[in-house]
């Protein structure tokens, strides 16, 4: 396939180009905030630990 | 294997198991998408019917066939966590809800978009559409639940006991071409016959769904490690865990 052919798609580009574009969005969306959620997690365990150990002294 | 089996039971376990496998995962999943990619975008040759246009297979496909597989999944371990009271079972379901909703998200659009040049519209009220569209509404009716009681163990047990009754569903989405007359082709990948597609065009859609299950592997292994901290975060383990 010749690199316009490529970007053309046979004249289905509005489609197909779209669809891979979503997909690549959906992938990195969903490490994107599923990192930001084990963060999250652990600023909240650490503080959970914090309060604990003071109550404790 | 039942010590294993038990092992999966333990919070700290699994814990350690999903960041140890986390990488792996995602290296693997980046190699396979990335080949299935090239492969099918740029040396697959056309379909003889749908010329370029069936190139959208190659995401379609993977996330359609994820959205199923993630919801079964969910279920299964919404089922174990009712079951035998096991709280890693309520992680790794409220884990998958957010991965699953995002896939059959994805599916809905690509199919979407595949039908408007194929079919001359990009909705209709098809059997395997409207069943995929359900599909999406308990994903979120599932994490809706989880997140509208208070006290976070109601809210695991509600959602655990919607995402059981609601896999009659997935079935529904399975069969839906079979039992009704449906706009949406049959199975390409799964008949008696074997795959209905030459192979250069099989390999790089094998290579896609593989690359999609091993990021699901990936994203479900750090949404479980924040899952487990969640419920776990007065546990003595935990204050080593989050320190590496």
């Amino acid at each position: 396939m010749s690199g316009g052919g490529f970007w053309y798609m046979g004249g289905y580009a509005r489609y197909v180009w779209p669809c891979i574009g979503f997909a690549g969005v959906v992938l990195v969306w969903n490490l994107w905030s599923a990192r930001r959620s084990l963060a999250a997690a652990k600023i909240r365990a650490s503080r959970a630990l914090a309060m604990a150990a003071s109550e404790a002294r | 294997m039942w010590t294993w089996f038990y092992k999966l039971a333990s919070p700290p376990y699994v814990y350690r198991v999903a960041a140890a496998l986390m990488p792996w995962f995602l290296g693997l999943a980046a190699v396979t998408i990335g080949y299935g990619l090239i492969g099918g975008l740029v040396f697959a040759p056309p379909d003889y019917q749908q010329g370029d246009a069936f190139r959208i297979i190659y995401v379609h496909v993977p996330s359609a066939i994820l959205s199923v597989t993630v919801y079964t999944i969910m279920a299964v371990a919404s089922a174990i966590a009712l079951i035998w009271r096991i709280k890693v079972g309520h992680a790794v379901a409220a884990a998958s809800a957010p991965i699953g909703a995002s896939l059959t998200l994805l599916a809905l659009v690509t199919g979407s978009m595949w039908g408007k040049p194929m079919w001359g519209t990009y909705w209709a009220w098809d059997p395997r559409l409207t069943s995929e569209l359900i599909l999406l509404f308990l994903y979120v009716g599932v994490m809706s639940l989880r997140s509208a009681f208070e006290d976070p163990a109601r809210g695991d047990r509600a959602a655990a006991l919607l995402a059981v009754v609601g896999v009659v569903n997935v079935p529904i989405v399975h069969f839906s071409v079979v039992w009704w007359n449906s706009l949406h082709q049959g199975s390409t990948l799964v008949t008696l016959e074997g795959p209905k597609m030459q192979s250069s065009m099989l390999w790089p859609l094998l290579s896609m769904l593989l690359g999609f299950t091993l990021f699901y592997g990936a994203v479900l292994c750090i949404r479980v490690q924040g899952e487990v901290l969640q419920r776990e975060r007065q546990s003595a383990w935990v204050r080593e865990a989050i320190k590496s």
